[in-house]
């Protein structure tokens, strides 16, 4: 019992001290708290007209107003929400899809490994952005949820490959080979002696996943196949390009949107390699 | 080897087949009878060409036939190069529609991947385990990389085409130009590919100098490499071979990134109006032109299976253990 706590303290240890990984999570969390505060705050909605037309940052709003006299500051932060969102949902269910399909197949092998690797090639081979393209054009995306859950449909095939590797690997250990001995059935033995010891590259394979549904969906929005109801950072940049924010010079309307979309997944790029570092005692800077 | 080549060619074959499916039956998802739908959201006030959709799309969907033949028949007509008519620029064909984009779209993204991939590994090699370079351009690797490509492009053409006024922000060359080989004409085609060019660079060179960098410091830590410093091999051959090593993932991980490349390029072309298959998408979209769309579709994962192809072959030629059949990582 005492090797569990230990090596977690270890592993505290290292994170505390880790600097990307430290300032990964302050630019995450900032953004979540403006996410989470920031609609409670602001009294209006995001598409409310509350202010002059095309204003730049002032006093009254700091990100200052579209060309309709809506608050740049109230759309970012709704906005700031559906990313999370589509992020969390996303990257969630990718994350799911692939565990299953990479534990399903690492572990029993033989023609199960055959056709599920099969699968996730043909999926990997075809471009996600594209094929979400056809489908949200003609069936019509209204909400976030729904969005994510194409996004999740389409981009788990990278990480089923990886975890499956990895099971591959693991799944041949003695402690594996001695659950399987005392009769612990197959699910079980994925849940309590494969996972818990992948559970940090697990973890890493969510970030990443979070990272690039952000990515897919604020293509999605720009292209203008977002979620109809609703605001986002990807429609914010859809609503700035369709009306001449560039021509006219509001850079208020397109620079903040694609700021924080690039800060919160450049941060969790970099505390994916802080993790990286704490879990791996290779890679830490002597 | 044969059967490397065999095992790729059938994915190809069958990933080809579901992109086929897929564009098949979407519309069939639809709610509501799609010809009616479709013809009411085209939205069109020429007669003949109601007519003209009318007749192709019910010969296309086939709808009172049983669905088995309705599916051969719609591969019969694809075979035959038939993608259907365009709404957008009625009445000409699809195919043709797409066919004129094709070349912009590769004139972007053939440079900006081949470039950022030499580029980038030649970087992140050289990154790797030298700490200043590490802990000061790095960062901005990982910023390049979460960057999404739209944005870079709308703060390019901003900055440079719009503030500076350096560069032009829209089209392939000049409205008041006609297409010819004139040097003022290409002078005028490479100015205006120049910004779109380098946004997808950027972002992708971030990429592959993170993805190189790290895969060097693993192999820095392999037995082999431990092995010639004891053997008193000089720092420029150990990094050497580590570079040899470490770029058989960065081939793979060009095939996996060949879609996010692709994606990149398509909405960059919508930034900058650039004629290619992005700003066809856009269209088709605004249009409601189903037909190029699915069109479109069509083309890029024919593309995209190509270059994985071309990706398969080149990872043969450069690892030879895939050409004994000694496994490697294929």
């Amino acid at each position: 019992m005492t090797a569990v706590p230990t090596a977690r303290r270890e592993a505290l240890h290292f994170a505390l001290r880790n600097g990307k990984l430290l300032a990964g999570l302050v630019v995450v969390g900032v953004f979540l708290i403006a996410a989470v505060a920031g609609p409670l705050i602001i009294d209006y909605g995001p598409n409310d007209y509350v202010g002059p037309a095309a204003s730049p940052p002032s006093g009254e709003f700091w990100f200052g107003t579209t060309t309709f006299g809506q608050d740049v500051l109230a759309q970012f932060v709704y906005g700031l929400r559906a990313t999370f969102l589509v992020g969390i949902l996303g990257g969630g269910l990718a994350a799911v899809i692939g565990m299953v399909v990479g534990f399903t197949a690492g572990y029993r092998g033989g023609l199960v490994d055959e056709v599920l690797n099969m699968i996730t090639n043909i999926v990997l081979v075809l471009p996600a952005l594209v094929v979400l393209l056809i489908i949200n054009a003609y069936l019509g995306v209204r909400s976030i949820g729904l969005q994510a859950l194409f996004i999740g449909l389409t981009s788990w095939p990278w990480a089923a490959r990886a975890i499956r590797a990895q099971t591959f690997s693991l799944r041949s250990r003695d402690f594996v080979d001695l659950a399987r001995l005392s009769g612990v059935r197959t699910a079980k033995i994925i849940r309590r002696e494969i996972a818990p010891n992948m559970s940090s590259y697990l973890f890493m394979t969510f970030i990443l996943l979070f990272g690039g549904s952000v990515l897919i969906a604020a293509s999605l929005d720009f292209i203008g196949l977002g979620p109809t109801e609703g605001v986002s950072l990807g429609l914010m940049l859809n609503n700035s390009a369709r009306w001449s924010a560039l021509q006219l010079g509001m850079w208020w309307w397109f620079i903040p949107p694609g700021a924080g979309i690039t800060a919160i997944v450049g941060a969790l790029y970099v505390m994916n390699v802080g993790l990286d570092e704490v879990f791996n005692p290779k890679l830490r800077e002597m | 080897m044969r059967r490397y080549f065999g095992r790729k060619l059938l994915i190809y074959g069958l990933t080809f087949f579901v992109a086929v499916t897929i564009n098949w039956s979407i519309p069939r998802f639809m709610p509501g009878d799609p010809v009616q739908s479709m013809l009411s959201r085209a939205n069109i006030s020429q007669p003949e060409a109601v007519e003209a959709m009318r007749v192709h799309y019910t010969n296309l969907f086939g709808l009172d036939l049983p669905l088995w033949k309705q599916y051969l028949n719609f591969w019969g007509a694809l075979l035959k190069g038939d993608l259907g008519i365009s709404i957008w620029l009625f009445p000409t064909p699809v195919t043709d529609v797409i066919v004129r984009a094709v070349p912009y779209t590769l004139a972007l993204l053939i440079p900006a991947i081949l470039l950022s991939w030499v580029a980038g590994n030649r970087f992140g090699a050289f990154a790797a385990r030298r700490t200043w370079l590490d802990n000061t351009v790095l960062p901005v690797g990982y910023v390049l990389t979460a960057t999404p490509y739209m944005w870079l492009a709308i703060l390019l053409a901003w900055a440079l085409g719009i503030v500076a006024g350096i560069f032009p922000v829209a089209g392939a060359y000049s409205f008041a130009m006609e297409p010819s080989w004139s040097p003022a004409f290409l002078a005028s085609l490479a100015q205006h590919w120049f910004l779109p060019f380098a946004s997808l660079f950027l972002v992708a060179f971030g990429g592959w100098a993170i993805g190189m960098r790290n895969m060097i410091i693993y192999e820095l830590e392999a037995d082999y490499v431990h092995y010639l410093e004891a053997l008193g091999a000089s720092r420029r051959l150990v990094r050497r071979y580590a570079f040899r090593n470490a770029i058989l993932p960065q081939i793979t991980g060009l095939a996996l990134q060949l879609g996010v490349l692709v994606a990149g390029a398509l909405v960059t072309e919508i930034v900058f109006s650039y004629p290619g298959l992005g700003h066809l998408i856009l269209q088709a979209i605004q249009n409601q032109d189903f037909f190029l769309l699915q069109g479109t579709f069509l083309f890029v994962v024919i593309g995209v299976l190509i270059a994985n192809f071309v990706i398969d072959i080149v990872y043969v030629l450069v690892d030879p253990r895939t050409r004994t059949g000694m496994g490697g990582a294929a």
